[in-house]
C-alpha cells in the first residue's frame, strides 16, 4: 500500500477503534485498553517514518478530492509542525488509553469512555494534519463535540453537565468565528489549502480584509486555547475523569488554538496587529492563570490553571515572532505536553489510590508510593525549568527571546518571570506536598498504583529527561523542523544543556529564587489571592451563567409575546398582514386596476345566483341558531356549484354539489351534539374592528383579481392541454385527463392527503372521551409539584 | 363580467375572514368552509370566464377547437374541493372533540398547549 | 330513521347511486365525470343507506373496512404509476392496451386504473368519516 493510502487509514483508524471499543470492553473488561492502545501506537509508528524526510526540510502533502466542484479536498499536510503534533497526539494518546484502562477499571461505561477518547484522538489528529480549510473546520468542531461528551461523561452530576455545555458553547462558538475567518480568507485568496497559502502572506497583509480575518481567527484560537477572558471553561472541564484532563486539557485540545496560530504565523503574523494582540492576551492569560493556580488546593484545578498560564506563554511567544521566540514556543510546547500530561496522571493516581486530591488533606505518601513520587518529581523539575530536564531548555530559550533590552521586552520578561515563578511554586507544591511531611489519613488506604496507571506518566517523565540529554538529535529531528514550519523559513535550534552565562541564565536564577520564595509562602499567597478575587466578586464563569440565563429569559419573553395562546390574535396578525400586502403593493408599484366595468348585459339568472350566494353568506354571518347556519352554508355552496355549471365546468359543479351535500350532513351530525350556538357573543368594538380587517382583505382580493384579469391572458398551458389531451392521452374530457394523466403525480399526492385526513379523523373520533382533559390535569399536577 | 366576479370574490373573502376572526370555534369553522369557496372562485375567475362550453373534445375532433372554458383551473379546483372538504371535516371533528373534553367553544379558554401562566423552563444545566 | 317510505326506498336508491357512481367513473375520461365525482356519489349512497338502516348494516354490506378500501385505492393508484417504469418510460406515463373481448374492443389503461384508485380512496376515506360520525350520533 502506498504512503497516501496508509496516511488516510491512519486518519480513520481512531474512529474504527472507537467503534469496536465498547464491544471489546464488554468481553475483555479493562484489559481491552491494551488492545485498543495498539491503534494509536500504529499511528505513532506510521508518522515516525516521516521524521527523517521532514528533518531534511521536506513537506509531504496528499489527499483525495472531496467536493471537487467547490475545490474542497480531503487533504493533509505533514511538516515539522503537524508531524510533531501528530506524534504527541498518538504517542500520549496510546499512554492515555492504557491509563484509562486502569483508571476506570470496573466502571460500567468504560467502553463508552474509551470510545469517546479514541474519537477525540481521531478528531485532534485530523485537525493538526488538515491541509484544506474545511477539513480543519470539521475536525475542529469534532474536537469540540467529543470533548463535550468526555467532559460530560459523568452526566449524573450537574457540575459535569454545566462544564460540558460551557466548553461546547465557548469552543463551538469560537469554531464558528474561525469558519467565518477561513471563509473570508478563501474568498480573498481563492485558496483552500494551507500548503498553498504561504505564498499569499504578503498580499493578504495588504488586503482590507486582513483585520477581519485576523480577529475571527483569533476568536477561534483564543476560545479553544482558553485565553483570558475565555479561559473559564478550562478549569471547569476538570469535571471530566482525570485521563481526559491529562489528554485534552493539557496535551492536545487546548493546544489546537496555539497550533492554528503557529500554522498561520507565516501568513498572518509579523504585522503590528499580530504583535500587539497576541502578546497582550498571552501575557494576561499567563499572569492570571498562574495567580489563579496558586489559589487552588485541588491538585487538578491547580494544574488546570497552570495549563492556562502555559497557553498564555505560548501565545505570547508566537505573537512576538522573533526567531528565538518561535524556537522557544516550539520547545515549550513539546516540553509542556510531556510534563503536564505526566503531572495530570500523577494527580489522577493520587486521587485514585487515596480518594482525595486536596493538597491540604494529603501528606507523607512517599513511602507508600515511591514510584509515583519519582515520576512527579521528574515532571515538576521539568515544569519548574531545572536542568537537566527539557523544561530547562525551553525556559532558557524563552528568556533568550525576551532578553532584548527595549522597554516592551523588559515588561514582558518581568511578567514572564512572575508567571514562571508562580508555576514553579505550584509544580513543586504538587510534586512535594502530598509526598513529604507526616502521614495524613486519607479516605482510601494508599498504596502504589498498578502498572496500567504508572506506565504512562513514567514514560512521559523519562522522555522529558532523555530529550534534554540528547538535545542535539531532538533538535535536528523535531525542534528545528517545527520551528521552520512555524516561521515559514528554515530555522535551526541549537540550545543545549551546556552552561551558557548570560541574561537568560540570570532570569532563570531570579525565577528560581522567587519561585522558592513563593513555594515557602504558598499558604499566605493563597489567602491573599483569595481575598483579591473575593473583592472582585465577578468572573467570566459567573458571566457565562448570567449569559445563559439571560438568553433563556429572552427566549421565554419573545415566545410569550409572539405566542399569546389566543387564536384570534394569531388570526388577526395574519389577516392584517395579508391586507397590507394586498393593498400596499399595488399602490407602491402603481399597479392599481382601472375602474371596474360592471357589464350591464349580464343575464338575470346569473345575477340572481350571485345574489343568492351573497344572501347565503350574510345568513351564515348573522345566523343565531345551528340550523340556519348549516342551511345558509349549504345555500352559498350550492350557488357556487351553479356558477361553475353556468361557466362551463360541469365536473366542478357536480363535485361541489356532492361536497356541499356531504358537508351539510357531516356538519349536522356533529352540530347536533355540540349544543353550541353559532351566534357571535363578542363586544361591539371587537366586531367593528374585525369587520374592518375583513373588509380590507376582501377589498384587497377583489382588487387583485381585477388587476389580474385586466392583463392579457397567457393561454400557452391551456392550449397545450387542449391540443394533446386526445392525441397523446386518449381522453376527450380535458379536465379529467389533466387530473389523472398530465398531472397524475399531483393527484397521487392529493389522494394520499385525503386518506391521511380520513385516518386522522377516524382516530380523533375513536379517542376516548376526556383524554385531552386528563392531559391538562397531568400538566397541572406537574406544575403544582414543581 | 370579471368585475362582477371580483365583487363576488371580495364578498366571499370578507365573510370568510370575518368569521375566522371570531373567538368561537363554530364560526371559525364556518369561515374555513367559506374560505375554500372563496379561493376556488378566485382561481376560477383568474383562468378567465367562458360561458357554457365545457372543455370536452367533440366526438370526431382530435383537439379542442373553438372557445371553451379553461380546463387547467378546473383541474386544480376539482382536487382542491375534495381536499378542503377533508380538512373541513378534520377541523370539525377536532373542534367537536375539543369541546367535549374542554367544555368550551371559546378559543381563548383552550389553553392546554399554551397555558396562561406558563412556568419558566428549568434554569439549571 | 323511522320513515317507512325512506327505509323502503333507501336500498334501491343506494344501489342505483352506486351503479351510477361507477358509470360516472368509467365515462370520466371522455365526458364530465371521473374518480373524484364518482367516489363522492358512492359516499352519498352509503351515507343514505346508513341513515336509513344504521351504520352496522352498511359496514356489513361493504364487507371491507372503509379505510382498507381507501388503502387499496392508494395502492392501485401507485401501482398504476409504477407500471410505466417497467415499460422503460417515466413514472406515471399512461399506457394503453386494446384487448378484444367477445368481438368488442375494450380500451384498458393504467390511467383507468389510476382513476379507479382515486375513486376507491375517496369512497373509503370519506365514507369512513361519515360512518364513524353517524355511529357516534346513534349513542
Amino acid at each position: 500500500m502506498d504512503i497516501a493510502a496508509l496516511t488516510f487509514l491512519a486518519l480513520g483508524l481512531p474512529f474504527v477503534a472507537a467503534l469496536v471499543a465498547p464491544v471489546l470492553t464488554r468481553f475483555l473488561g479493562h484489559n481491552a485498553a491494551w488492545l485498543l492502545a495498539l491503534a494509536p501506537v500504529a499511528i505513532f509508528l506510521h508518522f515516525l517514518r516521516f521524521v527523517p524526510e521532514i528533518a531534511n526540510g521536506e513537506i509531504v502533502t496528499g489527499g483525495y478530492a472531496w467536493i471537487p466542484s467547490f475545490n474542497v479536498s480531503f487533504s493533509w499536510l505533514i511538516d515539522g509542525l503537524s508531524l510533531t503534533f501528530a506524534l504527541l497526539i498518538s504517542g500520549i494518546g496510546a499512554l492515555i488509553v492504557l491509563y484509562s484502562g486502569g483508571y476506570l477499571k470496573g466502571h460500567p461505561h468504560q467502553g463508552r469512555f474509551l470510545s469517546f477518547i479514541l474519537m477525540f484522538m481521531g478528531s485532534m489528529q485530523g485537525l493538526v494534519l488538515s491541509d484544506s480549510f474545511l477539513m480543519l473546520f470539521v475536525f475542529w468542531e469534532l474536537t469540540s463535540i467529543t470533548s463535550f461528551l468526555l467532559i460530560g461523561f459523568d452526566h449524573g452530576r450537574e457540575a459535569a453537565r454545566r462544564a460540558a455545555l460551557q466548553a461546547l458553547v465557548v469552543t463551538g462558538g469560537g469554531g464558528l468565528l474561525l469558519l467565518a475567518g477561513l471563509l473570508i480568507l478563501w474568498n480573498v485568496s481563492g485558496i483552500t489549502q494551507f500548503s498553498l497559502l504561504l505564498s499569499f502572506g504578503a498580499e493578504l497583509k495588504e488586503s482590507p480584509f486582513y483585520l477581519a480575518v485576523l480577529l475571527l481567527v483569533l476568536g477561534g484560537a483564543f476560545t479553544k486555547s482558553a485565553q483570558f477572558p475565555f479561559h473559564f471553561w478550562l478549569p471547569n472541564a476538570m469535571e471530566a475523569p482525570t485521563p481526559v484532563s491529562a489528554y485534552l486539557h493539557s496535551a492536545t485540545m487546548v493546544k489546537a488554538g496555539v497550533y492554528l496560530l503557529m500554522r498561520l504565523n507565516p501568513v498572518l503574523g509579523g504585522t503590528p496587529e499580530w504583535q500587539i494582540l497576541l502578546p497582550l492576551f498571552g501575557v494576561a492569560t499567563l499572569v492570571s492563570g498562574a495567580a489563579l493556580a496558586v489559589r487552588q488546593t485541588d491538585l487538578k484545578l491547580m494544574l488546570a490553571y497552570t495549563t492556562m498560564a502555559s497557553l498564555g506563554l505560548l501565545v505570547l511567544l508566537t505573537g512576538l515572532g522573533s526567531p528565538h521566540a518561535i524556537e522557544a514556543a516550539a520547545l515549550y510546547l513539546v516540553a509542556h505536553a510531556l510534563f503536564k500530561g505526566a503531572l495530570f496522571m500523577v494527580a489522577g493516581i493520587i486521587d485514585h489510590e487515596t480518594g482525595s486530591r486536596d493538597l491540604t488533606k494529603l501528606g507523607g505518601l512517599r513511602s507508600a508510593m515511591p514510584l509515583t513520587f519519582a515520576i512527579a518529581l521528574a515532571a515538576a523539575l521539568s515544569m519548574g525549568g531545572l536542568p537537566p530536564f527539557f523544561g530547562f531548555l525551553a525556559k532558557e530559550e524563552i528568556y533568550e527571546a525576551l532578553s532584548s533590552f527595549d522597554r516592551r521586552s523588559m515588561v514582558f520578561a518581568a511578567l514572564a518571570v512572575l508567571g514562571n515563578a508562580l508555576m514553579f511554586a505550584v509544580a513543586f507544591a504538587i510534586a512535594l506536598k502530598p509526598f513529604l511531611g507526616s502521614k495524613v489519613e486519607t479516605p482510601r488506604h494508599a498504596h502504589e498504583a498498578p502498572v496500567l496507571l504508572w506506565l504512562g506518566p513514567a514514560i512521559l517523565a523519562l522522555k522529558g529527561l532523555s530529550i534534554a540529554l540528547m538535545s542535539g538529535l531532538a533538535h535536528r529531528l523535531i525542534s528545528s523542523p517545527m520551528s521552520s514550519a512555524i516561521a515559514g523559513e528554515p530555522r535551526t535550534v541549537t540550545i543545549s544543556l551546556e552552561p551558557h552565562i548570560g541574561v537568560p541564565l540570570l532570569l532563570s536564577a531570579i525565577t528560581l529564587l522567587v519561585g522558592v520564595a513563593f513555594y515557602l509562602n504558598l499558604d499566605r499567597l493563597r489567602a491573599a489571592t483569595a481575598v483579591i478575587l473575593a473583592d472582585i466578586g465577578w468572573g467570566p464563569d459567573r458571566g457565562f451563567d448570567q449569559f445563559i440565563r439571560g438568553l433563556l429569559r429572552l427566549a421565554v419573553a419573545i415566545t410569550h409575546r409572539l405566542q399569546s395562546g389566543k387564536l384570534d390574535v394569531y388570526m388577526t396578525v395574519v389577516f392584517v398582514l395579508i391586507a397590507v400586502v394586498l393593498l400596499a403593493t399595488p399602490v407602491h408599484f402603481g399597479e392599481l386596476p382601472r375602474a371596474p366595468f360592471f357589464a350591464a348585459d349580464v343575464p338575470t339568472h346569473e345575477l340572481a345566483i350571485m345574489a343568492i350566494a351573497v344572501a347565503g353568506l350574510l345568513a351564515v354571518v348573522l345566523a343565531a341558531d345551528r340550523l340556519t347556519a348549516i342551511v345558509s352554508l349549504g345555500i352559498q355552496g350550492f350557488a357556487v356549484a351553479v356558477i361553475f355549471l353556468l361557466y362551463g365546468a360541469p365536473d366542478l359543479s357536480f363535485t361541489q354539489f356532492m361536497i356541499e351535500t356531504l358537508s351539510v350532513v357531516v356538519l349536522a351530525l356533529v352540530m347536533t351534539r355540540l349544543q353550541l350556538s353559532p351566534s357571535d357573543r363578542r363586544p361591539l368594538h371587537q366586531k367593528v374592528l374585525d369587520s374592518m380587517i375583513a373588509l380590507a382583505c376582501g377589498f384587497g382580493f377583489g382588487l387583485f383579481l381585477l388587476r389580474a384579469t385586466g392583463t392579457p391572458f397567457d393561454a400557452t398551458l391551456t392550449d397545450f392541454y387542449n391540443l394533446y389531451s386526445k392525441s397523446i392521452a386518449h381522453g376527450a374530457n380535458v379536465v379529467n385527463v389533466i387530473i389523472v394523466d398530465f398531472r397524475g403525480t399531483d393527484t397521487l399526492g392529493e389522494i394520499a392527503v385525503v386518506m391521511i385526513t380520513g385516518l386522522a379523523i377516524l382516530s380523533l373520533v375513536r379517542l376516548r372521551a376526556g383524554s385531552l382533559k386528563r392531559g391538562a390535569d397531568v400538566r397541572k399536577d406537574v406544575e403544582e409539584r414543581a | 363580467m370579471e368585475a362582477w366576479f371580483a365583487l363576488l370574490v371580495g364578498i366571499f373573502f370578507t365573510v370568510a375572514v370575518y368569521l375566522m376572526l371570531s373567538k368561537f370555534i363554530i364560526r371559525v369553522l364556518l369561515g374555513v368552509a367559506v374560505l375554500g369557496n372563496a379561493v376556488n372562485l378566485l382561481i376560477f375567475t383568474g383562468g378567465r370566464l367562458t360561458r357554457g362550453v365545457p372543455p370536452v373534445i367533440a366526438g370526431g375532433a382530435d383537439a379542442l377547437g373553438g372557445p371553451a372554458a379553461n380546463a387547467l383551473p378546473q383541474a386544480l379546483i376539482l382536487t382542491a374541493i375534495v381536499i378542503s372538504f377533508s380538512f373541513f371535516a378534520f377541523l370539525l371533528v377536532l373542534a367537536w372533540r375539543a369541546y367535549e373534553d374542554l367544555s368550551t367553544d371559546n378559543t381563548d379558554e383552550m389553553r392546554v398547549a399554551e397555558p396562561v401562566k406558563e412556568p419558566m423552563p428549568p434554569l439549571g444545566y | 330513521m323511522k320513515s317507512v317510505i325512506f327505509r323502503t326506498v333507501a336500498p334501491f336508491l343506494t344501489s342505483l347511486m352506486t351503479l351510477f357512481s361507477i358509470f360516472v367513473l368509467l365515462r370520466g375520461h371522455n365526458e364530465p365525470g371521473g374518480g373524484f365525482i364518482g367516489g363522492l356519489i358512492a359516499v352519498s349512497a352509503l351515507a343514505i343507506y346508513g341513515i336509513a338502516h344504521g351504520v352496522e348494516t352498511v359496514r356489513h354490506a361493504i364487507y371491507f373496512h372503509p379505510m382498507a378500501i381507501a388503502g387499496a385505492g392508494l395502492f392501485a393508484a401507485t401501482v398504476a404509476g409504477l407500471i410505466s417504469l417497467f415499460a422503460q418510460v417515466p413514472f406515471m406515463t399512461g399506457l394503453w392496451i386494446y384487448p378484444s373481448l367477445f368481438g368488442v374492443e375494450v380500451p384498458l389503461s393504467t390511467v383507468m386504473l389510476f382513476d379507479t384508485g382515486v375513486y376507491l380512496v375517496v369512497v373509503g376515506s370519506i365514507s369512513s368519516v361519515a360512518l364513524s360520525l353517524e355511529e357516534r350520533g346513534g349513542e
